[in-house]
C-alpha cells in the first residue's frame, strides 16, 4: 500500500490544554506507519468566534493555513472538529466564490502565499477510516477493547453542516445517525453504545457567555452515556473532550445529579488497540481519571 | 437508446420497490391524557411515498383519531413539519426510503416539540411566533400614500438577504436549536434569520433597532452554542447560522457591540493571534471574564494544571513566520472594537 503521507494541523489545544492529544495522534500515526508534516506556521483558525467579529480576517488567516499545505502537495489532516469545520467551510467558501478567493489571494500575495484549492482537509478519524481502513484497523489489534462498553460523542463540527461533512469524508456519514466512530470502536474489538446525545452539542463553544445552556449540554451528554451503561465515552473532538473531562463538576450541578465518566480521545482509543503504553497516549493527563488501566 | 431504455426500465422497478415499515406514532391528547404514549403501525411502503402519504394511510385506514396538521403539500407552506427519529422534517417533501436509508426501516414519528404536543403531532407555536415578533420581522421607513413608482430592489441588492427571505416558519431550525431548549429567553436560530433579512433589506431604514434586540445578552445571537444544528434542519436551506454570524459582524461594523465577556470573546481570538499565532487559552477567558470574573474559573483551571493541562505565559508556543501573520492582521481586518 502506499504510504500515506499528510500535512498536519493541530490546532491550538493540541500545544496546550489538550498535550496528551498531540501525543496519542503521534502515536497512532507511528504505529499505521503514517507520516504527518506538522504546519508549524499555521495559526490558529478562530474557532468559530474570530469569524463573529471579523469574518474575512479569519477567512485570510484559515486560507493562509491551508496554502501551506498546498505547498506541501498534500491533503490537510485536522485532529479538531472545529479547526476541521473553520478550514473545511473556508475552503468551501473560496472554491465556490472566485471573487471572494481573488479578494483573500490579494491579501495573501502580500506574504507571498496564494491559496489555490488543491489540498483536501480532512479530519484524522476520517483519514483513518477512510484512506488506512477499517479492516486494516482490525487486523492490527493487539488488545481488544472487548470488555467495554464505549459511548462515541460525535461533536457537532466534523457533522454538520452535512455539506462540508460530504466534502471531507468518503463515507457520507448522516449527521443523524453517523456511523465512523461507532464502526471505530467495532473494529478496535469494542462495543460500541448507542445513545440519544452521541450526535448532539457538548456546549463548549457557549462556555463563557452561555455557562448555565453549556453546562446543560455537557451533563445531558455524560448522563446518556451513563444511562446507555458506557464504561467510558470517546470523542475525535479535543473540545468536547476539554467540556466534557474537566467540567463535569459544573454539568452535575446544573442538571442536578451526579455525571462523569471517563473521555478517551479518538486516537488514544485506538492507541490502546494497537498496543500502546498509557503514558505514550499521555493517559495521565486527564482531570476525570482514566480509570480503567 | 439502450441507455434510455435502461432508464426507464430502472425507474419502473424503483416504483414497483416496496418495503415494511414499522411507524412509532407519538400520541397525545392535552384534554384527556396525563402522559403521551405511541401507538405502532406496520405498513408496506413504496418508492415514492412520503412521511405526509404515511400519515394520511394511518389516518384514513387504520386511525381516524390521527392528528397533525397538513396544507399545500408543496413544502411551502411550512405546517407539515414534524420530526422522524429526531430529524426536522417537512412531511409533505420528505421521500419515505430517503429516511429507511438513513434510519432503517423502524421509524419515530413525533411533532416537532414533544413538550408543546396540544394534539398528537400538532403542537402550540405560540413560543416561534413570539420570538419571530419580537426581532420586528418587518420593513420600516417612510412610505408615501400614494408611490407614482414602485419601490425597486436592483439584483445585486436583493442578493444581500442570502436568501433569508426563503423561510417558510415551519419552525424546524427552532425546534432543533439545543440552546432555545434550555434557554427559553433566547431568540432561536428562525427569529435571528428573520432579523437578518429585513436588517440586510436595503429598503429598511430602522436596522439599528432590530441590531439593538439580536444584541441582548441571555436573548440575542451570543448564546448560539455555534452545533449547526439549525443549519442541518432548514428544509430550505436558508442557513440560519449564517445569518446569525452575519448579525455579529453587523453589530461589530454598526459599532454597538456592548464591553462584555461575549464580544471580548470574540475579540480576545484576534489579540492572541496577533500575539502567538496560537490562542492563548489562559489568556482568553481572563480577557474575556475580566481581572475578577476569571476568577470563578479558578478551581477548574487548578485541576487542569496539576495534570499539565495549563501552559504557562513564559512557555506559551509560537506560531512559526508569526511576522507573517501579524502582517496579514494588520492589512486584513475589517472592523475595530
Amino acid at each position: 500500500m502506499k504510504e500515506l503521507k499528510y500535512a498536519l494541523f493541530t490546532g491550538c489545544t493540541a500545544k496546550e490544554s489538550t498535550p496528551e492529544q498531540m501525543m496519542s495522534t503521534l502515536a497512532v500515526a507511528k504505529k499505521l506507519g503514517i507520516e504527518l508534516v506538522e504546519l508549524t506556521e499555521a495559526s490558529c483558525c478562530g474557532a468559530s468566534h474570530l469569524q463573529d467579529y471579523d469574518d474575512f480576517l479569519s477567512l485570510v488567516l484559515n486560507a493562509r493555513n491551508i496554502a501551506y499545505a498546498e505547498m506541501h502537495g498534500l491533503t490537510m489532516v485536522t485532529i479538531c472538529n472545529t479547526c476541521q469545520l473553520n478550514t473545511a467551510m473556508t475552503k468551501h467558501r473560496l472554491d465556490h466564490n472566485a471573487a471572494l478567493k481573488a479578494k483573500v489571494n490579494e491579501k495573501l500575495a502580500e506574504v507571498g502565499l496564494e491559496y489555490k484549492g488543491t489540498s483536501l482537509i480532512t479530519h484524522f478519524l476520517y483519514a483513518i477510516i477512510d484512506d488506512f481502513g477499517l479492516d486494516k484497523i482490525k487486523e492490527m489489534v493487539v488488545k481488544p477493547l472487548s470488555q467495554f462498553n464505549i459511548a462515541p460523542f460525535y461533536g457537532c463540527h466534523n457533522i454538520r453542516p452535512s455539506e462540508l461533512q460530504n466534502e471531507s469524508h468518503k463515507g457520507h456519514e448522516n449527521p443523524y445517525n453517523p456511523t465512523s466512530l461507532d464502526d471505530l470502536i467495532v473494529a478496535c474489538g469494542g462495543v460500541s453504545v448507542d445513545y440519544v446525545e452521541k450526535n448532539k452539542c457538548c456546549g463548549f463553544h457557549a462556555e463563557l457567555q452561555a455557562p448555565h445552556t453549556a453546562a446543560v449540554l455537557t451533563g445531558n451528554a455524560v448522563a446518556g452515556a451513563m444511562d446507555a451503561n458506557a464504561d467510558w465515552m470517546v470523542t475525535p473532538c479535543p473540545l468536547c473532550h476539554l467540556k466534557l473531562d474537566t467540567q463535569t463538576h459544573h454539568a452535575s450541578v446544573a442538571i442536578g445529579r451526579e455525571v462523569s465518566l471517563p473521555v478517551l480521545h479518538m486516537q488514544q482509543m485506538v492507541g490502546l488497540a494497537l498496543g500502546c503504553t498509557s503514558a505514550e497516549l499521555g493517559l495521565k493527563h486527564h482531570v476525570t481519571k482514566v480509570n480503567f488501566i | 437508446m439502450n441507455s434510455k431504455l435502461d432508464l426507464t426500465k430502472d425507474m419502473t422497478m424503483d416504483a414497483l420497490t416496496s418495503q415494511k415499515v414499522t411507524f412509532k406514532v407519538f400520541r397525545f391528547n392535552e384534554e384527556t391524557d396525563y402522559l403521551p404514549y405511541y401507538n405502532t403501525y406496520t405498513l408496506d411502503v413504496t418508492h415514492e411515498e412520503v412521511v405526509l402519504d404515511i400519515l394520511n394511510r394511518i389516518k384514513w385506514d387504520h386511525d381516524g383519531s390521527l392528528s397533525y396538521r397538513r396544507s399545500c403539500r408543496h413544502g411551502i407552506c411550512g405546517v407539515c413539519s414534524i420530526k422522524v427519529n429526531g430529524k426536522a422534517i417537512l412531511a409533505c417533501k420528505s421521500r419515505l426510503f430517503d429516511l429507511i436509508n438513513i434510519f432503517g426501516a423502524e421509524l419515530v414519528i413525533e411533532p416537532l416539540s414533544t413538550k408543546r404536543a396540544i394534539k398528537d403531532l400538532i403542537i402550540d407555536k405560540k413560543d416561534f411566533w413570539d420570538k419571530h415578533a419580537e426581532v420586528k420581522p418587518f420593513l420600516t421607513g417612510e412610505i408615501e400614500e400614494t408611490p407614482q413608482s414602485e419601490h425597486l430592489v436592483s439584483p445585486h441588492d436583493a442578493e444581500k438577504l442570502l436568501e433569508a427571505d426563503y423561510c417558510i416558519q415551519c419552525g424546524a431550525c427552532h425546534y432543533s436549536c439545543p440552546a432555545l431548549a434550555i434557554n427559553e429567553q433566547f431568540i432561536g436560530p428562525a427569529a435571528f434569520a428573520a432579523a437578518y433579512r429585513f436588517s440586510a433589506d436595503v429598503r429598511d431604514e430602522s436596522p439599528l433597532d432590530r441590531l439593538h434586540i439580536v444584541n441582548e445578552e441571555a436573548s440575542g445571537v451570543w448564546d448560539c452554542v455555534k452545533c449547526m444544528e439549525c443549519a442541518e434542519a432548514c428544509p430550505k436551506e436558508v442557513n440560519p447560522i449564517e445569518k446569525i454570524t452575519k448579525l455579529h459582524n453587523m453589530i461589530f461594523e454598526a459599532n454597538i457591540a456592548k464591553n462584555n465577556v461575549a464580544t471580548r470573546h470574540a475579540v480576545g481570538f484576534a489579540h492572541s493571534i496577533a500575539k502567538h499565532g496560537l490562542l492563548d487559552e489562559g489568556e482568553l477567558v481572563r480577557y474575556s471574564e475580566g481581572n475578577f470574573g476569571v476568577l470563578k474559573h479558578v478551581p477548574v483551571a487548578l485541576k487542569m494544571f496539576t495534570k499539565g493541562k495549563i501552559v504557562l505565559p513564559w512557555n506559551m508556543p509560537k506560531a512559526d513566520k508569526l511576522d507573517e501573520i501579524q502582517k496579514l492582521i494588520k492589512s486584513s481586518s475589517t472592523v475595530k472594537f
